[in-house]
Formats: C-alpha cells, sequence, structure tokens
C-alpha cells in the first residue's frame, strides 16, 4: 500500500495570490450553496423589491419610486452579505475551531479575511446584477451619471458592514451573533436602507444618518437616482469602517 | 536539533498554570505519544507549538522556527489536527481536503488518502451529516494532506471503531519514516502499539520522557503511568 503523505519533495505553502483566490472560491462556493445565506442574500431582497414596486406604501418620497425602491434594495443586498451573512458565518466558523484550522494552516488569519473579503465582493456582484436584472424589468433606470458613485458606496458601505460582521462574530457566542445579526438586519430596513432617512420622523432622522445603514442607503440613492456623489455618507462610512475595524483588531478572539 | 523543541515552557491561562516549566522534545522519523489525565497542559502545549498560544515563559520551537506568528512556509511544513477538529460543518469531506490541499505547493493525492481512510463512501457528504468516527478521520486527512514534516494530532484515534484504529496506526506509522508525529492520547495500547518516543505530562509537568522502554522501565506503561500520576486518578 502506498503512503499518499510522504513528503518525498518537501512541500511548501502555494503562493499568496493562489491561496487567497482558493480562500475566495472556496468561501463563495459555501455562501452560495447555502440556502439560507440564499434566502437573506437574493429571494428576500427580490421579494422586498417586487413588493414595493407593486404597491405604494411604504411612502418613500420623491422620485420615480422603482429607482428609489432599486438603490434601498441594492443597499440592502450589501448589508445582507457583508454583515449577516459573515457575521453569522464566521461566529460559527469560530465555535467550530475552522478560524484557528484555517489559520494555523498556510492559509493563515490574513488568508481567511482576503478570502472573506474576495467572497463578499464576488457575492455582491451576484447580487447586483440578478436584483438590477430583476429591477430593469420592473422598470428600473438609473442616473448614468450615479453609476460610479454607486459602486463607490457599494464599496464603502461593504467594507463597513464586513468590520461590524467581523466585530460582532469575533467577541459574541455563535448563538448571539445568529440572534443579534438577524435582529439588526430587520432593524436596519427601517433605519435608512429601504426607507429614506427624510422620511422618518425627525429624532429618528437625524439618528439614522449617522448609521452605516442610513449612510449606505441614502448613498445609493443620492448616487442612482439623482447622479450626485454622496461624500457625506462616503465620511460616515469610512467612519465606520475604521472604528469596527480597530474594534475588531482588538478584540477578534479566534477561538469560541 | 530535534524537530519539536519545548524548553522550560509555562503557559498562564486565567490565573491557572496549564503548563509548568515543560521540556522534551520529539525527533523526526518517530512517533511521539504525550500521554497524561485530563487537564495535564497536553493541548496546550500542543497549541503552543502549533501558534495558537503564546508561552508565557519558555520557548516552544518547531523545525527551529518559534511557531507564534510563524511565516506561512513555516505553517505549510506543519500539519494540525485539533481536538475539536476546526472542520467546517457545512461543506464536503472531498470540497474541503481538495481546497487545503490547493493551499499547498505539493500536497498529497487526496483521493489516494480518502481511500486509505476509508472516506471515499461518505467524501461526497456534509460534514455535518459524518458521524464522529469519519469527522475525525476527515480531520487527520485534512492535517495529513499537505505532507507535513511535523504533524501534531490531538487524540486522533479517539472515538474510531477498531478497524479505522489500525488503519490510522499504520498510516501514522508510514508517515513518520519522513516526519516528526506528536499524537496525545489517553489509550496505553496506541503509544505502546505506535509510539518510539513517550511523554508523560501531569499537572502541567512532565513526569517521564523516553523511549517507550525508558519510561516503561520493564513493566507495562499503564502501570508507570498511573504510579507517576498518581493522586489525579478519578
Amino acid at each position: 500500500m502506498t503512503t499518499p503523505t510522504a513528503p518525498s519533495v518537501p512541500s511548501g505553502p502555494a503562493t499568496s495570490a493562489q491561496r487567497w483566490l482558493a480562500q475566495t472560491r472556496f468561501e463563495t462556493a459555501t455562501i452560495l450553496g447555502h440556502g439560507e445565506q440564499l434566502l437573506v442574500a437574493l429571494v428576500l431582497p427580490v421579494l422586498a423589491l417586487v413588493g414595493m414596486a407593486l404597491t405604494d406604501v411604504p411612502d418613500l418620497g420623491p422620485g420615480r419610486r422603482i429607482d428609489v425602491a432599486t438603490a434601498g434594495v441594492l443597499a440592502l443586498a450589501v448589508v445582507s452579505t457583508a454583515f449577516t451573512g459573515q457575521a453569522i458565518a464566521t461566529g460559527f466558523d469560530r465555535r467550530q475551531g475552522v478560524l484557528r484550522f484555517l489559520g494555523v494552516g498556510p492559509l493563515g488569519r490574513e488568508g481567511l479575511i482576503a478570502g472573506k473579503l474576495g467572497a463578499v465582493g464576488l457575492v455582491i456582484l451576484v447580487q447586483l446584477v440578478v436584483l438590477g436584472g430583476v429591477a430593469a424589468v420592473l422598470g428600473w433606470r438609473p442616473e448614468p451619471a450615479g453609476v460610479l458613485p454607486a459602486l463607490v458606496t457599494v464599496g464603502l458601505g461593504a467594507a463597513a458592514f464586513l468590520a461590524l460582521a467581523m466585530l460582532l462574530a469575533g467577541t459574541v457566542r455563535a448563538e448571539g451573533v445568529l440572534a443579534l445579526a438577524n435582529l439588526v438586519w430587520v432593524l436596519l430596513l427601517g433605519l435608512g436602507i429601504l426607507l429614506p432617512t427624510d422620511r422618518l420622523p425627525d429624532g429618528v432622522a437625524g439618528l439614522a444618518r449617522v448609521l452605516p445603514s442610513g449612510a449606505l442607503g441614502d448613498g445609493m440613492r443620492l448616487a442612482l437616482v439623482e447622479g450626485g456623489w454622496p461624500l457625506a455618507q462616503w465620511l460616515v462610512l469610512a467612519g465606520w469602517t475604521l472604528a469596527a475595524g480597530l474594534g475588531a483588531a482588538r478584540w477578534f478572539r479566534w477561538s469560541d | 536539533m530535534s524537530a519539536v523543541e519545548v524548553a522550560r515552557l509555562s503557559r498562564v491561562v486565567g490565573g491557572v498554570r496549564a503548563v509548568d516549566d515543560s521540556t522534551w522534545s520529539a525527533g523526526s522519523g518517530e512517533v511521539t505519544a504525550v500521554l497524561g489525565p485530563n487537564g495535564a497542559g497536553k493541548t496546550t502545549t500542543m497549541e503552543c507549538l502549533e501558534g495558537l498560544q503564546r508561552p508565557t515563559s519558555g520557548t516552544a520551537r518547531v523545525l527551529g522556527t518559534d511557531p507564534w506568528r510563524a511565516s506561512a512556509e513555516h505553517r505549510a511544513r506543519v500539519g494540525v489536527m485539533l481536538q475539536d477538529g476546526g472542520l467546517p460543518v457545512t461543506t464536503t469531506a472531498r470540497r474541503l481536503l481538495h481546497h487545503v490541499a490547493r493551499l499547498h505547493s505539493g500536497p498529497a493525492d487526496v483521493s489516494a488518502l480518502m481511500e486509505r481512510l476509508e472516506l471515499d463512501r461518505v467524501a461526497d457528504r456534509p460534514v455535518r451529516r459524518l458521524s464522529g468516527g469519519e469527522r475525525q478521520r476527515v480531520a487527520l486527512a485534512a492535517a495529513l494532506v499537505g505532507r507535513p514534516e511535523v504533524a501534531f494530532l490531538d487524540e486522533p484515534t479517539a472515538g474510531l471503531d477498531p478497524h479505522a484504529r489500525l488503519e490510522v496506526w499504520d498510516l501514522l506509522r508510514e508517515t513518520a519514516v519522513d516526519a516528526a508525529v506528536v499524537v496525545t492520547t489517553h489509550s496505553f495500547e496506541e503509544a505502546e502499539r505506535i509510539a518510539d518516543h513517550v511523554v508523560i505530562m501531569n499537572a502541567g509537568r512532565v513526569v517521564a520522557e523516553g523511549s517507550l522502554a525508558e519510561v516503561c522501565e520493564g513493566r507495562p506503561l499503564e502501570e508507570r503511568y498511573f504510579a507517576l500520576t498518581v493522586g489525579t486518578r478519578g
């Protein structure tokens, strides 16, 4: 019988690029093959889009309804993947020792993070294409000048919510992460993601504008509906990325 | 220099001295069995050697390198099987092992490894649907797929049926031809059948180290073990 593991020629790590791409591929396939994640990433946003397009509640304010609704739904998709999906997956990976196992191998902690960034980016790309396609069928016509700032907003929003997901997943027990990530997802729907912050009551609107949800939702609407550059919202998102990223770097525990 | 060197290692966790001034080594071409009661410091020592924990004092060296924050080059030369498995449960064994293989430049033949560990029959089931013994074999395969020069295996045969245990013992002996294999175990039979070198820990300290014959001093390992770890039985 042969020995499959005999190190006749010493083994080494694959190159950094190969490791990071492999992890991106692995994580992306895990997300897209996971029914619950697909529900949150695609099915619920599609339902929200169709629901808002075919009714006139809630009041979304000025602008073509389908354009305003689509901008909000694209923001929701970002939150679903970068925050809810990643927080829950990472929380359970931490509980099951997956982070420790992959962290001590050639992938390492930096590879785990690179893989998450890559996978979140790819899945969001898939979401933008699918949701954009559904919205186009429903009559969505984005402002061409706003496409570039919208993509920047998506990138900054994904970074902020991924950093928040890592902070939550690395500091709270897996069951707690599951409960909190879902609760936050629901709460944020009404705090600037689907509903423009200027539709909210005065006290709440001020709060929502400095939350990453309000900044992401308003940023997407300003870009895609009006063709504007949402500089103030980018500043808010960058601030949350920095704060949550520093918090995660400081408090993230690799073991449960 | 030995492939694995633990020198005056101490590790304090939450005010408790989990490992206390511990010194031992493990050589290439050998299986080293680390025995000791629960809480003796075996897993903590292994985690210091794997780079998961940082020693409070003393040193841990693997292939001449400090494992704490070691490079990818070093990590690729070391295979690790954690006590809690560390397997993603939603993926299949086949997908996971091919993924881990892709992280190495010259991995083992995944199909041959799965066949050797009798995993091909269950390779396309999600890990969460595997039995404890099957998961254990997946974790072992994941530790060996990078053809490591040093393998740290925390209780590799716990929960395995007798047939699987024999197969794993054969595989570990063969792996140890070119590598240092360090296993923790509670099984005297396992240590007696596969170990060249034995380390017995008790309350964080090394109470015996040497070849199996040296540690046993002509008596059964079980008898020596209980004599050396007296006061902790039960």
